[in-house]
Protein backbone atom coordinates (compact mmCIF):
# COMPACT_ATOMS: atom_id res chain seq x y z
CA UNK A 1 0.00 0.00 0.00
CA UNK A 2 2.64 2.06 1.00
CA UNK A 3 5.01 1.12 -1.29
CA UNK A 4 6.47 3.99 -3.36
CA UNK A 5 9.07 3.33 -6.21
CA UNK A 6 11.98 5.79 -7.61
CA UNK A 7 11.17 6.68 -10.88
CA UNK A 8 11.94 8.97 -14.41
CA UNK A 9 9.89 11.83 -15.70
CA UNK A 10 9.82 11.41 -19.45
CA UNK A 11 7.41 13.64 -20.48
CA UNK A 12 5.28 16.29 -18.74
CA UNK A 13 1.70 17.35 -20.59
CA UNK A 14 0.35 20.02 -17.38
CA UNK A 15 -1.37 17.36 -14.60
CA UNK A 16 -0.10 14.26 -15.92
CA UNK A 17 3.59 12.65 -16.72
CA UNK A 18 4.85 9.63 -18.12
CA UNK A 19 7.26 8.17 -16.03
CA UNK A 20 9.87 5.17 -16.74
CA UNK A 21 11.07 2.87 -14.33
CA UNK A 22 12.49 -0.61 -14.75
CA UNK A 23 12.16 -0.52 -18.54
CA UNK A 24 8.20 0.35 -18.15
CA UNK A 25 6.36 3.32 -18.39
CA UNK A 26 3.16 4.80 -16.83
CA UNK A 27 0.99 7.46 -16.76
CA UNK A 28 1.26 9.58 -13.66
CA UNK A 29 0.04 12.53 -11.51
CA UNK A 30 2.54 15.56 -11.13
CA UNK A 31 -0.40 17.73 -9.54
CA UNK A 32 1.58 17.61 -5.93
CA UNK A 33 4.91 18.72 -7.11
CA UNK A 34 6.26 22.28 -8.52
CA UNK A 35 7.81 22.31 -11.67
CA UNK A 36 8.67 18.73 -13.01
CA UNK A 37 10.90 17.93 -15.87
CA UNK A 38 11.87 15.36 -17.83
CA UNK A 39 15.20 13.79 -16.63
CA UNK A 40 13.81 14.46 -13.13
CA UNK A 41 13.60 11.86 -10.51
CA UNK A 42 10.38 11.21 -8.26
CA UNK A 43 9.10 8.74 -5.98
CA UNK A 44 5.55 7.08 -7.55
CA UNK A 45 3.31 6.55 -5.06
CA UNK A 46 -0.62 5.08 -6.22
CA UNK A 47 -0.66 6.58 -9.19
CA UNK A 48 0.95 9.96 -8.00
CA UNK A 49 4.44 11.61 -8.08
CA UNK A 50 4.66 12.47 -4.62
CA UNK A 51 8.46 13.93 -4.15
CA UNK A 52 11.19 14.31 -5.94
CA UNK A 53 13.98 12.55 -5.57
CA UNK A 54 17.31 14.74 -5.14
CA UNK A 55 20.55 12.39 -6.28
CA UNK A 56 22.84 15.27 -4.59
CA UNK A 57 21.38 14.31 -1.40
CA UNK A 58 21.79 10.59 -2.43
CA UNK A 59 25.45 11.03 -3.15
CA UNK A 60 25.91 13.30 0.22
CA UNK A 61 24.14 10.47 1.95
CA UNK A 62 26.61 7.80 0.62
CA UNK A 63 29.27 10.10 2.03
CA UNK A 64 28.33 10.53 5.23
CA UNK A 65 27.52 6.84 5.64
CA UNK A 66 31.34 6.19 4.67
CA UNK A 67 32.85 8.18 6.88
CA UNK A 68 30.11 7.13 9.74
CA UNK A 69 32.60 4.17 8.81
CA UNK A 70 35.99 5.68 9.46
CA UNK A 71 37.52 4.64 12.59
CA UNK A 72 37.82 7.11 14.85
CA UNK A 73 35.41 9.25 13.06
CA UNK A 74 32.23 7.26 14.46
CA UNK A 75 31.54 9.07 17.71
CA UNK A 76 31.87 12.89 18.38
CA UNK B 1 23.17 8.30 -10.78
CA UNK B 2 21.75 4.90 -9.84
CA UNK B 3 19.62 5.48 -6.71
CA UNK B 4 19.54 2.31 -6.00
CA UNK B 5 22.39 -0.21 -6.30
CA UNK B 6 24.52 1.51 -3.78
CA UNK B 7 21.88 1.56 -1.06
CA UNK B 8 22.68 -2.67 -1.77
CA UNK B 9 25.97 -2.30 -1.65
CA UNK B 10 27.34 -5.41 0.17
CA UNK B 11 30.15 -3.81 1.21
CA UNK B 12 28.57 -0.99 3.26
CA UNK B 13 26.12 -3.68 4.33
CA UNK B 14 29.14 -5.44 5.99
CA UNK B 15 30.73 -1.86 7.42
CA UNK B 16 27.72 -0.82 8.93
CA UNK B 17 26.50 -4.83 10.30
CA UNK B 18 30.11 -4.23 12.39
CA UNK B 19 29.87 -1.23 13.80
CA UNK B 20 26.25 -1.78 15.10
CA UNK B 21 27.63 -5.47 16.90
CA UNK B 22 30.81 -3.61 18.21
CA UNK B 23 28.18 0.01 19.12
CA UNK B 24 25.54 -1.92 20.29
CA UNK B 25 26.53 -2.25 24.43
CA UNK B 26 23.12 -1.70 26.01
CA UNK B 27 19.80 -3.37 25.67
CA UNK B 28 17.28 -1.32 22.81
CA UNK B 29 14.15 -1.65 21.22
CA UNK B 30 13.52 0.05 18.25
CA UNK B 31 10.08 0.37 16.42
CA UNK B 32 9.64 0.67 12.28
CA UNK B 33 6.13 2.21 12.26
CA UNK B 34 5.93 1.31 8.90
CA UNK B 35 4.94 -1.71 6.98
CA UNK B 36 7.01 -0.94 3.97
CA UNK B 37 9.94 -0.96 6.80
CA UNK B 38 8.86 -4.44 7.99
CA UNK B 39 8.66 -5.93 4.44
CA UNK B 40 11.94 -5.01 3.57
CA UNK B 41 13.55 -5.85 6.80
CA UNK B 42 12.60 -9.04 6.11
CA UNK B 43 12.91 -9.31 2.87
CA UNK B 44 16.63 -8.61 3.38
CA UNK B 45 17.53 -10.96 6.49
CA UNK B 46 18.35 -7.83 7.96
CA UNK B 47 16.81 -9.13 11.66
CA UNK B 48 18.70 -11.79 11.93
CA UNK B 49 22.09 -9.67 11.60
CA UNK B 50 21.36 -8.18 14.53
CA UNK B 51 23.47 -9.01 18.18
CA UNK B 52 20.47 -10.14 20.36
CA UNK B 53 20.10 -6.99 22.09
CA UNK B 54 18.66 -4.98 19.36
CA UNK B 55 15.41 -6.09 19.07
CA UNK B 56 13.62 -4.74 15.80
CA UNK B 57 9.49 -4.45 16.89
CA UNK B 58 7.27 -3.80 13.81
CA UNK B 59 4.39 -1.34 14.39
CA UNK B 60 0.89 0.34 13.34
CA UNK B 61 2.30 1.84 9.91
CA UNK B 62 0.15 -0.88 7.72
CA UNK B 63 -2.77 0.70 6.45
CA UNK B 64 -4.93 -2.25 5.98
CA UNK B 65 -4.28 -3.51 8.75
CA UNK B 66 -5.65 -1.34 11.03
CA UNK B 67 -8.45 -0.90 8.76
CA UNK B 68 -11.65 -1.23 11.03
CA UNK B 69 -14.25 -4.11 10.22
CA UNK B 70 -16.86 -2.01 10.44
CA UNK B 71 -14.77 -0.23 7.32
CA UNK B 72 -14.79 -3.26 5.41
CA UNK B 73 -18.68 -3.97 6.29
CA UNK B 74 -19.73 -0.28 5.06
CA UNK B 75 -17.94 -0.72 1.91
CA UNK B 76 -18.99 -4.51 1.65
CA UNK B 77 -23.01 -3.10 2.25
CA UNK B 78 -22.80 -0.21 -0.80
CA UNK B 79 -20.45 -2.54 -3.37
CA UNK B 80 -23.96 -4.81 -3.05
CA UNK B 81 -26.29 -2.18 -4.37
CA UNK B 82 -26.99 -2.47 -8.04
CA UNK B 83 -26.33 1.09 -8.85
CA UNK B 84 -22.69 0.97 -7.64
CA UNK B 85 -19.37 0.29 -9.01
CA UNK B 86 -16.87 -0.27 -6.13
CA UNK B 87 -13.33 0.75 -7.26
CA UNK B 88 -10.83 -0.45 -4.43
CA UNK B 89 -7.11 -0.82 -4.30
CA UNK B 90 -6.71 -4.89 -3.85
CA UNK B 91 -5.77 -5.64 -1.24
CA UNK B 92 -9.10 -4.60 0.86
CA UNK B 93 -10.87 -7.16 -1.17
CA UNK B 94 -9.32 -9.65 0.91
CA UNK B 95 -9.48 -8.25 4.94
CA UNK B 96 -12.15 -9.77 6.75
CA UNK B 97 -14.90 -7.15 7.99
CA UNK B 98 -16.87 -7.43 11.67
CA UNK B 99 -18.91 -9.82 9.84
CA UNK B 100 -15.92 -11.62 8.61
CA UNK B 101 -17.41 -11.69 5.24
CA UNK B 102 -14.43 -9.94 2.72
CA UNK B 103 -15.50 -7.67 -0.72
CA UNK B 104 -13.94 -10.08 -2.66
CA UNK B 105 -16.82 -12.74 -1.52
CA UNK B 106 -19.19 -9.61 -2.47
CA UNK B 107 -17.36 -9.80 -5.93
CA UNK B 108 -18.11 -13.52 -6.08
CA UNK B 109 -21.95 -12.83 -5.21
CA UNK B 110 -22.28 -10.33 -8.08
CA UNK B 111 -21.13 -7.05 -6.98
CA UNK B 112 -19.43 -4.97 -9.24
CA UNK B 113 -15.79 -4.30 -7.55
CA UNK B 114 -13.02 -3.71 -9.59
CA UNK B 115 -9.31 -3.26 -8.62
CA UNK B 116 -7.27 0.19 -9.15
CA UNK B 117 -4.46 1.04 -8.56
CA UNK B 118 -5.09 4.43 -7.72
CA UNK B 119 -7.85 7.31 -7.43
CA UNK B 120 -7.46 8.13 -10.80
CA UNK B 121 -8.35 4.80 -12.11
CA UNK B 122 -11.53 5.29 -10.58
CA UNK B 123 -12.03 8.89 -11.21
CA UNK B 124 -11.89 7.32 -15.26
CA UNK B 125 -14.63 4.45 -14.35
CA UNK B 126 -16.73 7.25 -13.07
CA UNK B 127 -16.47 9.32 -16.12
CA UNK B 128 -16.93 6.03 -18.61
CA UNK B 129 -19.76 4.88 -16.09
CA UNK B 130 -22.56 8.24 -15.82
CA UNK B 131 -25.63 6.34 -14.76
CA UNK B 132 -23.77 4.88 -12.02
CA UNK B 133 -22.03 5.54 -8.59
CA UNK B 134 -18.41 5.11 -8.34
CA UNK B 135 -17.72 4.24 -4.95
CA UNK B 136 -13.77 4.37 -3.91
CA UNK B 137 -12.93 3.03 -0.43
CA UNK B 138 -9.68 5.22 0.22
CA UNK B 139 -7.44 3.81 3.31
CA UNK B 140 -3.62 5.11 3.27
CA UNK B 141 -1.64 7.64 5.51
CA UNK B 142 -0.12 10.99 4.47
CA UNK B 143 1.42 9.29 1.40
CA UNK B 144 -1.98 8.56 -0.19
CA UNK B 145 -3.96 11.10 0.96
CA UNK B 146 -2.41 14.15 -1.26
CA UNK B 147 -3.14 11.73 -3.99
CA UNK B 148 -6.79 11.26 -3.22
CA UNK B 149 -6.97 14.73 -2.69
CA UNK B 150 -5.77 15.78 -5.57
CA UNK B 151 -8.50 13.15 -7.04
CA UNK B 152 -11.12 15.06 -5.25
CA UNK B 153 -10.25 17.71 -6.75
CA UNK B 154 -10.19 16.42 -10.02
CA UNK B 155 -13.79 15.09 -9.77
CA UNK B 156 -14.93 18.33 -8.16
CA UNK B 157 -13.45 20.79 -11.58
CA UNK B 158 -14.70 18.49 -13.85
CA UNK B 159 -18.17 18.00 -12.58
CA UNK B 160 -17.75 13.95 -11.77
CA UNK B 161 -20.94 14.16 -10.01
CA UNK B 162 -21.16 10.19 -9.86
CA UNK B 163 -17.75 9.62 -7.47
CA UNK B 164 -18.17 8.69 -4.02
CA UNK B 165 -15.18 8.62 -1.49
CA UNK B 166 -15.20 6.16 1.71
CA UNK B 167 -12.56 7.53 3.91
CA UNK B 168 -10.49 5.36 6.79
CA UNK B 169 -7.25 7.62 6.04
CA UNK B 170 -5.19 7.90 9.26
CA UNK B 171 -2.29 10.57 9.84
CA UNK B 172 0.81 8.41 11.86
CA UNK B 173 1.46 10.70 14.70
CA UNK B 174 -1.16 10.34 16.98
CA UNK B 175 -0.61 6.83 16.52
CA UNK B 176 3.14 6.65 17.46
CA UNK B 177 2.39 8.74 20.46
CA UNK B 178 0.02 6.29 21.37
CA UNK B 179 2.78 3.59 20.89
CA UNK B 180 5.00 6.04 22.83
CA UNK B 181 2.28 6.19 25.54
CA UNK B 182 1.58 2.43 25.68
CA UNK B 183 3.63 -0.25 27.51
CA UNK B 184 5.67 -1.12 24.59
CA UNK B 185 8.55 0.57 26.09
CA UNK B 186 10.08 1.52 22.52
CA UNK B 187 13.51 3.57 22.92
CA UNK B 188 13.69 4.70 19.10
CA UNK B 189 11.47 4.53 15.79
CA UNK B 190 12.53 4.03 12.64
CA UNK B 191 10.53 6.52 10.85
CA UNK B 192 8.17 5.99 8.37
CA UNK B 193 10.10 7.63 4.52
CA UNK B 194 7.14 8.05 2.57
CA UNK B 195 5.31 9.49 4.80
CA UNK B 196 7.62 12.15 5.72
CA UNK B 197 8.35 12.36 2.01
CA UNK B 198 5.11 14.60 2.34
CA UNK B 199 4.98 15.68 5.82
CA UNK B 200 8.55 16.52 6.43
CA UNK B 201 10.69 15.69 9.75
CA UNK B 202 8.61 18.24 12.36
CA UNK B 203 5.37 15.89 12.74
CA UNK B 204 7.72 13.44 15.54
CA UNK B 205 9.63 16.66 17.18
CA UNK B 206 7.18 15.90 20.32
CA UNK B 207 8.19 12.03 20.49
CA UNK B 208 11.22 13.56 21.34
CA UNK B 209 10.24 16.51 23.35
CA UNK B 210 7.72 14.59 25.45
CA UNK B 211 8.71 11.13 25.49
CA UNK B 212 12.10 11.56 24.93
CA UNK B 213 12.34 8.61 22.20
CA UNK B 214 14.81 8.90 19.26
CA UNK B 215 13.47 8.93 15.72
CA UNK B 216 15.18 8.77 12.46
CA UNK B 217 13.44 9.01 8.90
CA UNK B 218 14.88 5.81 7.50
CA UNK B 219 14.44 4.84 3.60
CA UNK B 220 13.75 1.52 2.61
CA UNK B 221 17.36 -0.24 1.25
CA UNK B 222 19.65 -2.35 3.27
CA UNK B 223 22.07 0.53 3.31
CA UNK B 224 19.47 2.90 4.94
CA UNK B 225 17.84 0.81 7.24
CA UNK B 226 21.01 -0.63 8.75
CA UNK B 227 22.57 3.26 9.23
CA UNK B 228 19.03 4.32 10.48
CA UNK B 229 19.86 1.40 13.00
CA UNK B 230 23.50 2.65 13.46
CA UNK B 231 21.89 6.59 14.39
CA UNK B 232 19.27 5.31 16.94
CA UNK B 233 22.16 3.70 18.43
CA UNK B 234 24.19 6.43 19.02
CA UNK B 235 21.41 8.69 20.03
CA UNK B 236 20.66 5.69 22.98
CA UNK B 237 24.13 5.48 23.93
CA UNK B 238 24.63 9.13 23.87
CA UNK B 239 21.69 10.18 25.66
CA UNK B 240 20.62 12.48 23.06
CA UNK B 241 17.39 11.37 21.20
CA UNK B 242 17.12 13.73 18.26
CA UNK B 243 14.92 13.78 15.09
CA UNK B 244 17.88 12.90 12.38
CA UNK B 245 16.92 12.36 8.23
CA UNK B 246 18.91 9.10 7.00
CA UNK B 247 16.47 9.19 3.70
CA UNK B 248 17.65 12.51 2.74
CA UNK B 249 17.31 11.86 -1.35
CA UNK B 250 13.06 12.00 -0.67
CA UNK B 251 12.49 13.96 2.61
CA UNK B 252 13.17 17.33 3.47
CA UNK B 253 12.99 19.03 6.66
CA UNK B 254 9.54 20.64 5.52
CA UNK B 255 8.62 17.91 3.24
CA UNK B 256 6.31 18.77 0.15
CA UNK B 257 4.44 21.90 1.17
CA UNK B 258 2.28 21.49 -2.20
CA UNK B 259 1.01 18.12 -1.10
CA UNK B 260 0.48 18.94 2.35
CA UNK B 261 -1.46 22.45 1.28
CA UNK B 262 -3.39 19.85 -1.04
CA UNK B 263 -4.16 17.87 1.23
CA UNK B 264 -5.02 20.09 4.18
CA UNK B 265 -7.54 21.63 1.56
CA UNK B 266 -9.66 18.85 1.14
CA UNK B 267 -9.60 16.53 4.08
CA UNK B 268 -9.87 17.69 7.80
CA UNK B 269 -9.28 16.01 11.13
CA UNK B 270 -11.11 13.08 12.36
CA UNK B 271 -11.56 10.79 15.32
CA UNK B 272 -10.79 7.31 13.71
CA UNK B 273 -10.68 3.46 15.03
CA UNK B 274 -6.98 1.57 14.89
CA UNK B 275 -6.78 -1.60 15.23
CA UNK B 276 -5.17 -2.94 18.31
CA UNK B 277 -5.58 0.89 20.01
CA UNK B 278 -9.23 1.51 19.26
CA UNK B 279 -10.55 5.70 18.70
CA UNK B 280 -7.39 7.69 18.68
CA UNK B 281 -8.84 11.53 18.62
CA UNK B 282 -7.85 13.71 15.91
CA UNK B 283 -6.19 10.45 14.14
CA UNK B 284 -8.33 10.33 10.79
CA UNK B 285 -8.47 12.25 7.59
CA UNK B 286 -12.45 12.78 6.53
CA UNK B 287 -13.40 15.20 3.38
CA UNK B 288 -14.12 18.31 4.53
CA UNK B 289 -18.28 20.00 4.71
CA UNK B 290 -17.08 21.90 1.02
CA UNK B 291 -16.93 18.45 -0.61
CA UNK B 292 -19.68 16.70 1.23
CA UNK B 293 -21.47 15.52 -2.14
CA UNK B 294 -18.27 13.63 -2.75
CA UNK B 295 -18.38 11.46 0.89
CA UNK B 296 -20.29 8.12 1.22
CA UNK B 297 -20.54 8.48 5.05
CA UNK B 298 -22.93 11.50 4.42
CA UNK B 299 -24.77 10.52 1.19
CA UNK B 300 -24.94 6.78 3.17
CA UNK B 301 -24.64 7.03 6.76
CA UNK B 302 -24.67 4.24 8.76
CA UNK B 303 -20.97 3.93 9.92
CA UNK B 304 -20.39 3.05 13.72
CA UNK B 305 -17.40 1.84 15.35
CA UNK B 306 -18.57 -1.58 16.43
CA UNK B 307 -15.73 -3.59 16.68
CA UNK B 308 -15.41 -7.22 16.79
CA UNK B 309 -12.17 -8.71 16.30
CA UNK B 310 -12.04 -12.49 14.96
CA UNK B 311 -11.78 -14.71 17.66
CA UNK B 312 -8.16 -16.08 18.55
CA UNK B 313 -6.59 -13.24 16.22
CA UNK B 314 -3.75 -11.14 18.01
CA UNK B 315 -2.95 -8.85 14.97
CA UNK B 316 -4.23 -6.09 17.51
CA UNK B 317 -1.69 -6.61 20.01
CA UNK B 318 1.26 -7.22 17.01
CA UNK B 319 0.40 -3.88 15.78
CA UNK B 320 0.76 -2.00 19.37
CA UNK B 321 4.68 -3.90 19.15
CA UNK B 322 3.82 -6.61 21.96
CA UNK B 323 3.70 -9.43 20.26
CA UNK B 324 4.68 -11.12 16.62
CA UNK B 325 2.99 -13.32 14.93
CA UNK B 326 4.66 -16.52 16.25
CA UNK B 327 2.87 -15.50 19.16
CA UNK B 328 -0.55 -16.42 17.57
CA UNK B 329 -2.26 -19.47 18.17
CA UNK B 330 -3.78 -19.39 14.45
CA UNK B 331 -0.99 -18.35 12.77
CA UNK B 332 0.13 -21.00 9.94
CA UNK B 333 -2.14 -23.39 11.36
CA UNK B 334 -5.37 -21.55 10.14
CA UNK B 335 -4.43 -18.09 8.91
CA UNK B 336 -2.45 -17.95 5.78
CA UNK B 337 -2.09 -15.34 3.09
CA UNK B 338 -4.96 -18.05 0.92
CA UNK B 339 -7.12 -17.80 3.83
CA UNK B 340 -6.30 -14.72 5.81
CA UNK B 341 -8.25 -14.90 9.37
CA UNK B 342 -6.97 -11.14 10.62
CA UNK B 343 -6.01 -8.18 8.48
CA UNK B 344 -2.31 -8.59 9.19
CA UNK B 345 -2.27 -11.60 7.06
CA UNK B 346 -3.97 -9.79 4.27
CA UNK B 347 -1.27 -6.96 3.14
CA UNK B 348 2.56 -7.97 2.04
CA UNK B 349 3.27 -5.17 4.51
CA UNK B 350 0.93 -6.36 7.34
CA UNK B 351 3.43 -8.62 10.19
CA UNK B 352 1.98 -12.00 9.67
CA UNK B 353 2.00 -11.67 5.73
CA UNK B 354 5.63 -10.69 5.81
CA UNK B 355 6.83 -13.43 8.30
CA UNK B 356 4.48 -16.26 6.46
CA UNK B 357 5.89 -15.09 3.25
CA UNK B 358 9.59 -14.72 4.36
CA UNK B 359 9.38 -18.36 5.36
CA UNK B 360 8.88 -17.66 9.29
CA UNK B 361 6.54 -20.63 9.45
CA UNK B 362 7.74 -22.17 12.79
CA UNK B 363 9.43 -18.24 13.71
CA UNK B 364 10.02 -17.81 17.46
CA UNK B 365 12.21 -15.08 18.68
S1 LIG C 1 -1.66 -14.91 12.10
FE1 LIG C 1 -3.72 -14.33 11.36
S2 LIG C 1 -5.05 -14.66 13.11
FE2 LIG C 1 -2.94 -14.58 13.90
S3 LIG C 1 -2.58 -12.42 14.43
FE3 LIG C 1 -1.89 -12.69 12.33
S4 LIG C 1 -3.66 -12.12 11.10
FE4 LIG C 1 -4.45 -12.50 13.16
Amino acid sequence: MCLSIPARIVSVDEDYAVVSFGGNTFRAGVQLLDDVRPGDYVLLHAGFAIQKLDPAEAEETLRLIDEMQDPGNDRQ
Amino acid sequence: MDLIKPFRDPARVDKLLEMIHREATGSYRFMEVCGGHTAAVHKYGIKELFPGNISLISGPGCPVCVSSGSFIDHAIALSRRTDTITASFGDLLRVPGGSKKTLYEAKSRGADIRIVYSINEALNIAKRNRQKRILFPAIGFETTAPGNAAGILEAERNEIRNFLMLSAQKIMPPAMKAVAEGETNINGFVCPGHVSAITGSGIYRFLVDEHGTGCVIAGFEPVDILSSVLMLLRQVNNQRPDVEIQYRRAVKPEGNVLAKNIMNKVFGLSDEWWRGFGIIPGSGLQLKPEYEKFDARRVFPGYTFTEQENEGCICGSILRGLNTPADCPLYVSECTPDHPVGACMVSSEGACNVYYCTGKRVYSE
